[in-house]
């Protein structure tokens, strides 16, 4: 029997690939957040959590959730 | 905003840092929620995601050729009709170049059927996933590795092409165009689409750090820059009526947007009018200037 096409059954799989390690700028919040949401809205990771925390597991270090932050309160700092 | 808290696409993708068109497809995803089933044709989408035998989608997703997306989907469409399942949201996602070049006779097929399915282009003005050729999405002017700028070559020669406008004239009932720096307007435009019964077309454009030549923390400002220059005009065509959804607070001239971009660099002053003019032209016929 010949095998047209592949299914993978483990949805979310990609989480075993920690793409933290690209990072070279990490973000880091300060108590300035007032918790807009803005940075979770736009993460491309989706690592950013509605309470504003950021998953460094994943984390590329793009830098758009410090850029796009109306109150400035998440600064990158090389690693 | 009213958002859904559940991630349908996993991190741990291999997107590039700041990738616009995981950022889009995340809040697509958001919009639809879980019962929804993907298509996706070939490109940058489907490689960054599924690096066999790893996947970030949460829903079912079916990868399938750059032609047959659309047919792919259809035929999801008639399959779950045929048992009754009529309430499920099916959504094609196509790079531009699977989608106003390659996938485009699958897709005119699939809007002329009045198939019920929500097509989305993820648009970066370029075959971005194998190395930056143009495509027939690329506007005038952009450089890249098949209209590279030179002594030799200008950049791209022709004008981009007006797909969602392609789209409105299959008379199907909702197209709308879109870009994720307005999130709000995306996913409301994305719930509209999946409510209309029969075909809904969305454009989004969206910036690639990669391909455009840009930081990539920019990837949220070269969308707004886009859309404030009136380069990408955010409007619906809801059952023929055509509304703006988002006019520029501040309308700003084109270079400003074009200048952010190691892309269009090579341009002069009379290029980069012929630009303006264009960008001018398409906002007059969509009723944005006089």
């Amino acid at each position: 029997m010949v095998s047209i096409g592949a299914a993978v059954k483990d949805p979310g799989s990609t989480r075993k690939n920690k793409t933290g390690s690209w990072r070279t700028f990490k973000p880091t919040k300060s108590e300035k957040c007032i918790q807009c949401g803005i940075c979770y809205n736009f993460c491309p990771e989706g690592c950013i959590s509605q309470e504003i925390e950021i998953d460094y597991d994943y984390c590329k270090g793009c830098g758009i959730c410090a850029e796009e932050c109306p109150v400035k309160a998440i600064s990158m700092e090389r690693e | 905003m009213d958002i859904d808290a559940k991630e349908y696409l996993a991190p741990g993708h291999r997107g590039c840092a700041g990738c616009g068109a995981t950022m889009a497809v995340r809040l697509v995803l958001k919009a639809l929620g879980s019962n929804t089933v993907a298509v996706s044709a070939t490109g940058c989408l489907e490689v960054i995601t599924t690096p066999y035998p790893e996947t970030s989608w949460e829903i079912p997703w079916i990868h399938v050729a750059f032609e047959n997306a659309s047919a792919v989907a259809s035929g999801v469409e008639e399959a779950l009709r045929s048992q009754g399942k009529e309430d499920v949201n099916i959504v094609v996602f196509g790079g531009d170049g699977g989608t106003t070049d390659i996938g485009m006779q699958s897709l005119s097929g699939a809007m002329e059927r009045q198939q019920n399915i929500i097509y989305v282009c993820y648009d970066n003005e370029a075959y971005m996933n194998t190395g930056i050729q143009r495509s027939s999405s690329t506007p005038f002017g952009a450089s890249t590795t098949t209209t590279p700028a030179g002594t030799q070559s200008f950049g791209e020669t022709k004008p981009k092409k007006n797909m969602a406008m392609i789209m409105a004239a299959h008379g199907i009932p909702y197209v709308a165009t879109a870009c994720a720096s307005y999130p709000q307007d995306l996913m409301n435009k994305v719930k509209k689409a999946a409510e209309t019964k029969g075909p809904a077309y969305i454009h989004i454009l969206q910036p690639c750090a990669t391909g455009w030549g840009y930081d990539p923390a920019k990837t949220v400002k070269l969308g707004k820059l886009a859309v404030e220059s009136n380069s990408w005009i955010l409007y619906e065509i809801d059952h023929g009526k055509v509304n703006i959804t988002q006019k520029p607070a501040n309308k700003i001239p084109v270079v400003d947007y074009l200048s952010q971009q190691k892309r269009f660099r090579h341009l002069d002053e009379k290029h980069i009018q012929i630009i303006q003019d264009f960008v001018d032209q398409q906002s007059k016929e969509l009723g944005l200037l006089e």
